[in-house]
């Protein structure tokens, strides 16, 4: 099967800075990718490349084989923060997604609902944004993109915002969905641990100028219960994951090392 | 450890609040009134208290007063909705493009610096001493300043949520219409609210100049007679009814902005 999303050489120039360098990744229907990589690699980038928001200086995106113009509703975007509409309420918040779908006010309504239960929100329907904690408007704002049934769903980093029980909860919650919905995701997240407990691949960046360095497999079984993170596989795979980043980010930088004099050693032994 | 608190910003009640808001008042009267009463200035160039409320009584029995005021009002009123439709129309385009910003903001920019003051002589000569000459300078004096603030507003609209109405594949103008200016609209809001205040400022300014009528005008006539009760006393119904126009939007800002608080 032709994959969903093919990233084709893909490169980005600000001016002098080169943010990416001739990515290709193809990401297949109902693969859940994680796109893991130290600040400023690029991941932004690529993601905003694919959503359509910004144009590739080379190489292009193909969604189901066509190249990608400018943003659309095929492709879902979540943002690091959540970006509700502060003077709609949750249930307008989603609502909002769905103006422009060939539904009358009465299923409307009824589907925003519906994906407010989805994340958990039943009883919050009439709260403003601002009286919502922040996994809360996070969780608004993924209803809001699920809503309107994209096939692809970008986030970039869309719980890095969180304090981190809330953005357990919110992983658990994401993994459950995508395990019963199934849907193209790419994941940005600083986060290995994170990447490695939703994700069925996990994809690493190195920096300046942006590229990929590695790809991982994560075949740890689903449904994935938090359980899994004692799974001795689980930190297995994130281990060797962390190591790879660390690595790169040392024979990458190696003035950096040389200026400070103190090399920050990986555990070799682990 | 006994670590004083720190108070600073403190919240107080809005009881004390008031209390200490009128005390400042009443302690300013009293002044005023001791000045005037002790005979330490003369009534020509500083009328007691009583006086001028006695003069203001007066002027409002014979209906001068209400004249005057609504004659004022209805010139700010007109003047100032030309100059906010014209804003709302105009601000939003220069905050959403850059092409529509370099064509109108440095102009304005420039034209902001420029004193209104000196363009009244001007003005009186293109359209004359009657109310279009004091609509045209309350707008100038508050088009100019008025534009750009809303222009800021949507402007600061966080980009995410412009790339929110994308991906959701509306399209510029609905982004415009349906994100951008009901984001900025608390802000606009402001800018509109602070920008009423100078226009009463304009209005005097354009008023004292040359009119028939309005409270601008009656200051100058009372000048001429040495009436300076006339003039406190209108001067202090001039901060009076900006205090009103101010709380009122304040009111309106309030309930419309009710979202935004957390609770
Ligand atoms: N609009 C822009 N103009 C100039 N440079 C930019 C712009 N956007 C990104 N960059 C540069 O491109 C590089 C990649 O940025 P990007 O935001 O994609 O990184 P990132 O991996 O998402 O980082 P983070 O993890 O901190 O979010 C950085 O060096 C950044 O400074
Ligand atoms: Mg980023």
């Amino acid at each position: 099967m032709a994959p969903k999303v093919e990233i084709q050489a893909v490169a980005k120039r600000f001016g002098a800075v080169e943010a990416l360098a001739q990515i290709d990744l193809d990401l297949q229907a109902n693969e859940f990718v994680s796109l893991v990589g130290v600040s400023g690699c690029g991941k932004s980038t690529l993601l905003s490349i694919i959503a359509g928001l910004q144009r590739p200086s080379q190489g292009q995106v193909l969604v189901d084989g066509q190249p990608v113009e400018g943003p659309g509703r095929d492709r879902g975007v979540v943002f690091q923060t959540a970006t509700l509409l502060p003077w709609l309420t949750a249930q307008g918040n989603v609502e909002f997604a769905l103006r422009g779908e060939p539904m009358g006010r009465a299923e409307r309504r009824q589907v925003a609902r519906e994906h407010l239960a989805l994340v958990g929100l039943t009883g919050f329907e009439e709260a403003w944004p601002a009286q919502l904690s922040g996994g809360m408007q996070q969780r608004v704002a993924l209803a809001r993109s699920l809503c309107y049934r994209p096939q692809i769903l970008l986030m970039d980093e869309p719980f890095g915002a969180l304090d981190a029980l809330t953005r357990h909860d919110m992983q658990e919650l994401l993994t459950g969905i995508w395990e019963t919905h199934r849907l193209t995701v790419l994941f940005v997240t600083h986060d290995i641990e994170e990447a490695v407990f939703i994700s069925d691949r996990v994809v690493v960046m190195t920096p300046r100028p942006g590229r990929i360095e590695s790809a991982r497999v994560i075949d740890l079984a689903r449904p994935r219960k938090p359980e899994i993170q004692s799974d001795p596989r689980f930190h297995e795979l994130a281990d060797s994951l962390l190591r790879g980043i660390r690595q790169q980010s040392q024979s990458g930088q190696p003035d950096q090392l040389s200026q400070t004099g103190q090399p920050d050693q990986p555990d070799r032994t682990g | 450890m006994a670590v004083p608190r720190a108070r600073v910003r403190q919240s107080i009640t809005r009881r004390s609040y008031l209390a200490i808001t009128l005390g400042t008042f009443v302690v300013l009267v009293a002044l005023w009134a001791a000045v005037t009463h002790g005979g330490l200035v003369s009534k020509l160039f500083l009328p007691s208290p009583g006086a001028v409320l006695e003069r203001l009584a007066e002027q409002a029995r014979s209906g001068q007063l209400f004249d005057d005021v609504s004659l004022s009002v209805y010139r700010i009123t007109l003047g100032y909705v030309i100059a906010t439709a014209m804003s709302l129309l105009l601000g939003p385009l220069m905050g959403m493009s850059k092409r529509v910003e370099a064509m109108f903001e440095p102009l304005f920019d420039f034209i902001r610096y420029m004193p209104v003051v000196a363009f009244v002589p001007l003005t009186i000569i293109w359209v004359g001493i009657d109310d279009p000459q004091k609509f045209l300078i309350i707008w100038m004096g508050t088009f100019f300043q008025q534009v750009l603030m809303v222009a800021d507003a949507v402007r600061q609209v966080p980009q995410s949520m412009i790339h929110l109405g994308e991906t959701l594949g509306m399209g510029r103008t609905a982004i415009l219409t349906r994100i951008a200016f009901p984001a900025a609209w608390p802000r606009i809001w402001d800018a509109l609210r602070v920008t009423l205040g100078w226009a009463w400022t304009w209005l005097v300014v354009a008023e004292l100049v040359a009119a028939r009528g309005g409270m601008g005008y009656r200051i100058t006539v009372a000048q001429r007679y040495f009436a300076t009760d006339t003039i406190i006393g209108y001067v202090i119904v001039l901060g009076l009814l900006g205090l009103i126009f101010d709380q009122v939007m304040r009111a309106i800002g309030r309930a419309m902005f009710r979202y935004q608080r957390s609770r």
